[in-house]
């Protein structure tokens, strides 16, 4: 039986990276604090409190409408989305409904046929519930413990289309767009919960599944890859797929259904009448965006002179950019083979970012490479120890230092020709097989110098010069 | 037209608790104040609304928050500097 195609749509949150909250001017840096110790009146949904709109909140939106090519709309107004939850302090949530800020607007991906265009239907601003910490073990003892701290930080929701076809091409919309809201300057990554996904799935022809609760965006594609084998087996065995929410249970990498009551989906939507509407349309003129991915890859390309596939890897987030372009000056066609394949490996086994990395000593480690003065193999030895010292909290040493402390100088011309001399004479069997015409022979001979210098040589260079020095002797 | 139905599922939805003594007594009110709307429905409104104010925004400042105590004092009960709630899931 023909697949059917898979039809994806993500509905995205990301936290404003403001210094003050949405309506109130509670602090944002609130993740090493104790819970409600950044609340007022106003964020607590205390009567009589009135909420009053962050102007930066608005102009970090409109960069982001006017990156992802949105049309800005002329009057926009914010709307209660009504609501019992405990999280929801006021039972109801300031966010934007018929009138949102910005439409119709656009994303390109490298998708799995090439480059497409992700349509965004619309970006709207609204303000992050509470968080609740679910307790108790037993259902008599169980109850839920809420801090409003976040409550009240900056949003946006951005809905794309159902443009996406795969839970592949799903991550790279979020890679990009993630990259983006980076390069805009509007939301730090580094924040867990910063940026948090909901996503509608559906194969051609059926019922869709939302599917809640994606926290991280790494967790996309292993939700939705989840959610399209469990709708094939469904329809497989030639049963209905209902239309219903999922909740993502991470840990066990499955969804499950969250038998929600009809009634929820009915929020009661009206004007909030505590703030008037917002004319903010031609305030985008005024708006200068910095260098996008895209352009940022193209400039990689032609000022670097790197390959456009190092240029995609590199400008994926924009502290690794900045990384690349800081060691770049160090030789830029090696800095982009040891970030892009050498580094970003080590670093993703190890679970750290690429500020994890010290560029000066990076840098070091790329010009020793560049002058030749050790193998590969020996740079990612000393790529691995810089970075497990840093695992443990340590100073890391100096590239140059752990060649002394080690010994992983590359051996010098004269010291591998006399090796490879001594060889010769000490396997006088293998010599003899070479001869017969086994190449296999030269293989042996080759390691056998290799143990001599303890790896400090290349392989391949040694195979040639192995193989003029014994058939010179013939 | 209010009915005794719509009555029940806006309080479901509003979570307010009415039994079925008052439902008769909720509909009439609720179909009274519809009634007044449709009064205003009649009023011309060929004219566009003209609402002078907008944008009235603040700059992005942080200014002091309540402490944990006076954040949680009038909460019914509290566990760890958190506010405590029936469960739910």
């Amino acid at each position: 039986m023909e697949e059917r195609e898979t039809i994806i749509g993500l509905e995205i949150h990301c936290q404003l990276d403001t210094r003050s909250k949405m309506f109130c001017g509670c602090s944002t840096d609130f993740r090493d604090d104790e819970p409600n110790t950044h609340t007022c009146p106003v964020c607590l949904g205390l009567p009589g409190s009135m909420p009053m709109v962050n102007k930066r909140a608005i102009e970090f939106a409109l960069k982001v409408a006017k990156a992802l090519n949105c049309a800005i709309n002329e009057e926009s107004e914010f709307s209660r989305k009504n609501y019992f939850y405990p999280d929801l302090d006021k039972a109801y949530q300031i966010t934007q409904y018929d009138k949102p800020l910005a439409e119709w607007g656009k994303l390109l991906i490298d998708g799995d046929n090439g480059e497409r265009e992700i349509r965004i239907t619309r970006i709207h601003l609204e303000e992050d519930p509470g968080r609740s910490v679910h307790m108790g073990t037993t259902d008599r003892g169980k109850y839920t413990l809420i801090d409003y701290n976040r409550a009240g930080i900056p949003l946006i929701e951005i809905v794309t289309e159902p443009d996406l076809r795969s839970p592949k091409e799903a991550r790279k919309f979020l890679n990009k767009l993630r990259a983006t809201l980076e390069y805009l300057n509007v939301f730090d990554s580094e924040k867990e919960g910063s940026l948090r996904v909901d996503a509608n799935i559906s194969l051609k022809g059926s019922e869709r599944v939302e599917v809640k609760n994606i926290s991280s965006y790494k967790g996309v594609e292993k939700a939705l890859t989840f959610e399209v084998t469990r709708q094939r087996n469904l329809i497989r065995r030639g049963q209905r797929i209902a239309r219903e929410t999922r909740h993502f249970v991470e840990a066990r990498g499955v969804t499950t259904s969250s038998r929600s009551k009809e009634e929820e989906n009915d929020y009661r939507y009206f004007p909030e009448p505590d703030l008037l509407p917002l004319r903010v349309a031609s305030w985008v003129d005024a708006i200068d965006l910095p260098e996008l991915p895209d352009a940022r890859r193209e400039r990689f390309v032609s000022q670097y002179g790197i390959s456009s596939e190092h240029a995609k890897t590199l400008t994926g987030g924009l502290k690794l950019a900045e990384f690349y372009e800081a060691v770049a000056p160090a030789d830029p066609a090696l800095a982009a083979t040891w970030t892009a394949d050498y580094l970003l490996g080590e670093l993703n086994y190890r679970d750290f970012t690429i500020e994890a990395m010290p560029r000066e000593l990076f840098k070091e480690l790329i010009t020793l490479v560049k002058g030749d003065a050790i193998t590969d193999k020996s740079a990612v030895e000393i790529l691995r120890i810089i970075l497990d010292a840093v695992k443990e909290g340590k100073e890391p040493e100096r590239p140059q230092a752990i060649v002394d402390r080690l010994g992983l100088a590359k051996s010098s011309g004269d010291q591998v020709t006399q090796m490879i001399d001594e060889v010769i004479v000490e396997q006088p069997a293998a010599v003899a097989d070479y001869y017969a015409g086994k190449m296999q022979a030269l293989n042996f001979l080759v390691g056998q110098v290799m143990k001599k210098c303890r790896g400090r040589a290349d392989p391949g260079h040694l195979n040639i010069l192995l193989k003029e020095k014994l058939d010179k002797k013939v | 037209m209010v009915t005794a139905e719509d009555v029940r599922k806006v309080a479901k939805l509003a979570d307010v608790g009415i039994d079925d003594s008052e439902i008769t007594e909720f509909t009439r009110q609720c179909s009274g104040v519809l009634e007044y709307f449709e009064i205003l429905d009649t009023l011309d409104q060929s004219k566009q609304l003209i609402r002078e104010r907008y944008n009235i925004l603040r700059e992005d400042e942080v200014t002091p928050s309540l402490s944990q105590e006076e954040s949680l004092q009038n909460a019914g009960q509290t566990e760890k500097g958190f506010f405590k709630a029936p469960r739910v899931m």
